[in-house]
């Protein structure tokens, strides 16, 4: 039996919002980084499941860009995180704060 | 052959990346040649656009236009990139970001933004906007010993990718409710499409992540600390190619829509953040202290000027969004030219204080500083009012008087902050010695921005003209 797209997207837009939400709550700045990540591939799974349900593979071609940016953003975002821990000793963004948010 | 020399721009500066590495990696005294490098790519890219301008032409399976209105942004990144070059030369060494790599950054970031103006496909918006901000994150946080600079840069990378995550899913959506990436087919479909509830969604989320980018209020909690935060050429950079990049891939998008006839459906979300970001931007500069977190929010305010074109939704708004971009980046450009040149060793200088009696001091620069402030504020002879001129009348045209009125309001309460700069420069006294460092590539940057700034003020019409004429 093959299964609707509809719980696809219900799969990937509970992701997206799992990301959002951790965006929001979560103090540590890796984690921050996760849930975006989480973000991206709750996009590229919806892409995927549309891909497959119109039969277009342009959605598949999409993906594989995603995840090259998102392999470029994670090197200068880990980078960005080695700097401050270095300088600070610390990931926390609520102690991240010289400059008012 | 006629098609690759439309295309000279991105070759040139593709490959002057390429070059520029080699440079860094081999040459002596790589900083200066690289920097030179990079004015001469820029203005080279920027003019070879510029005369092009009427030569508009679709590359790569019509995912790439060149020439119209395009090249017109070309242009702008171009030219404002070669600007921040000759400001940072001296800059960077006082700051401490004086790497080759600051260049190259500051290329691979243009291309970026090139590509975004120039697409007709999703993915090219989606690429050449990752390729800017992979860039800028980079840029803001380029000198790693500085606090301020890394707190900067983790802030705008983890703001920034979220908004990121907003447009991928929102491209995401609009792909499986039309089947296609392709922006000409998406508005061919558009008018039965507005029916489609998850097509909606995705355009929804497409301007959100855009709004992050362009500034806009509600999500505008990066850009005071960003401004702050990182090198004041990279910030007076970030404010103005950043914020015309990001209107660019907007105008293409949401501009191609109404264009083609049809409702603007976006005008509540438009007119809701413009109304927010033009007054929380020029209420809350007033209680700054500090001249870059100052021009931060003025940049916030600025995005709701903007936002009233695309509200507007016709002809005249989009043209005239183009007109106040163009006048914007030369009037920041200069005020942050201005900044830097000021500006002393471990980021002194950035208070109301240092200013005090500046026309005694440095004539000259309390002088430009103080016409980039007029522009700002939008009063008359400088280019800030006809720029707003132009998006007040489009607004009145569709019907948005009341918007035109908010905006009004808007820079009258602007103009308090802006001229308050003014005030003290010239009219307060001050026994405090300012030393300034002599810089005569960043005094050349502010110099042309500021005769940009008076020659668009003086001949508006042309300009004007000129941009319509590409957009019928």
């Amino acid at each position: 039996m093959e299964i609707p797209i509809e719980y696809y997207l219900l799969l990937s837009a509970f992701m997206f919002i799992v990301g959002v939400v951790g965006v929001l709550t979560r103090r540590n700045a890796i984690i921050v980084f996760m849930s975006i990540e989480l973000m991206l591939n709750s996009a590229n799974l919806t892409m995927v499941a549309y891909s497959s349900f119109l039969g277009n593979s342009v959605g598949q071609l999409f993906v594989f860009f995603v995840m090259t940016v998102a392999a470029a953003e994670a090197a200068i975002g880990l980078a960005i995180i080695i700097a401050m821990f270095r300088n600070k000793k610390t990931l926390n963004i609520d102690e991240i704060n010289i400059l008012k948010w | 052959m006629q098609e690759i020399y439309n295309l000279i721009p991105f070759v040139l500066i593709s490959a002057g990346i390429l070059v520029s590495l080699i440079f860094e990696m081999y040459a002596k005294n790589s900083k200066r040649i690289i920097a030179w490098f990079s004015v001469f790519i820029f203005l080279a890219a920027g003019f070879h656009s510029l005369v092009n301008v009427d030569n508009a032409q679709l590359f790569f399976n019509s995912m790439l236009q060149v020439g119209g209105n395009i090249n017109i942004f070309i242009f702008l990144f171009n030219f404002a990139a070669a600007l921040v070059v000759l400001m940072a030369m001296d800059y960077s060494s006082k700051y401490g970001n004086n790497f080759g790599e600051f260049y190259i950054l500051l290329q691979s970031s243009v291309l970026g933004m090139m590509l975004m103006a120039g697409a007709k496909d999703l993915f090219v918006i989606f690429l050449g906007l990752e390729i800017m901000s992979v860039s800028f994150y980079a840029l803001a946080g380029l000198n790693r010993m500085r606090l301020k600079a890394n707190e900067a840069s983790l802030k705008y990378f983890l703001l920034g990718s979220f908004a990121t995550g907003f447009i991928v899913y929102g491209i995401a959506l609009i792909f499986g409710s039309t089947n296609t990436t392709s922006i000409p087919q998406i508005v061919d479909k558009f008018g039965e499409l507005t029916h489609n509830l998850l097509f909606m969604a995705g355009i929804l989320m497409f301007l959100i992540g855009f709004s992050f980018k362009m500034a806009a209020f509600p999500f505008h909690m990066w850009v005071p600390d960003v401004y702050e935060g990182s090198a004041t050429t990279v910030a007076g950079f970030f404010s103005t190619a950043g914020k015309t990049a990001a209107f660019s891939a907007v105008i293409i998008t949401l501009g191609s829509v109404f264009m083609h006839g049809n409702a603007n459906i976006f005008e509540p979300y438009l007119v809701v953040l413009a109304v927010t970001s033009m007054l929380y931007g020029s209420i809350v500069a007033i209680a700054q202290n500090n001249i870059k977190r100052m021009l931060a929010y003025s940049s916030i305010a600025h995005a709701g000027y903007l936002m009233i074109g695309l509200a507007s939704g016709n002809y005249e708004g989009i043209a005239g969004i183009i007109f106040y971009l163009a006048a914007y980046t030369f009037m920041n450009l200069g005020a942050f030219g201005v900044v830097a040149l000021i500006e002393g060793k471990d980021e002194t200088n950035l208070t109301f204080e240092s200013y005090t009696g500046l026309s005694k001091k440095q004539p000259f620069l309390a002088a430009m500083l103080a016409i980039c402030m007029f522009s700002l504020a939008g009063i008359p002879p400088f280019a800030g009012f006809f720029g707003k001129y132009y998006i007040f009348i489009a607004a009145i045209k569709s019907d948005l008087t009341w918007l035109a009125i908010v905006g009004v309001i808007s820079s009258v309460i602007s103009i308090y902050f802006y001229l308050r700069v003014v005030v003290i420069m010239y009219f307060n006294e001050t026994e405090i010695d300012l030393t300034v460092q002599k810089s005569n590539y960043g005094l050349l940057a502010v110099v042309i921005s500021v005769i940009l700034v008076i020659i668009i003020g003086i001949a508006p019409g042309s300009l004007i003209d000129l941009i319509s004429s590409f957009l019928k």
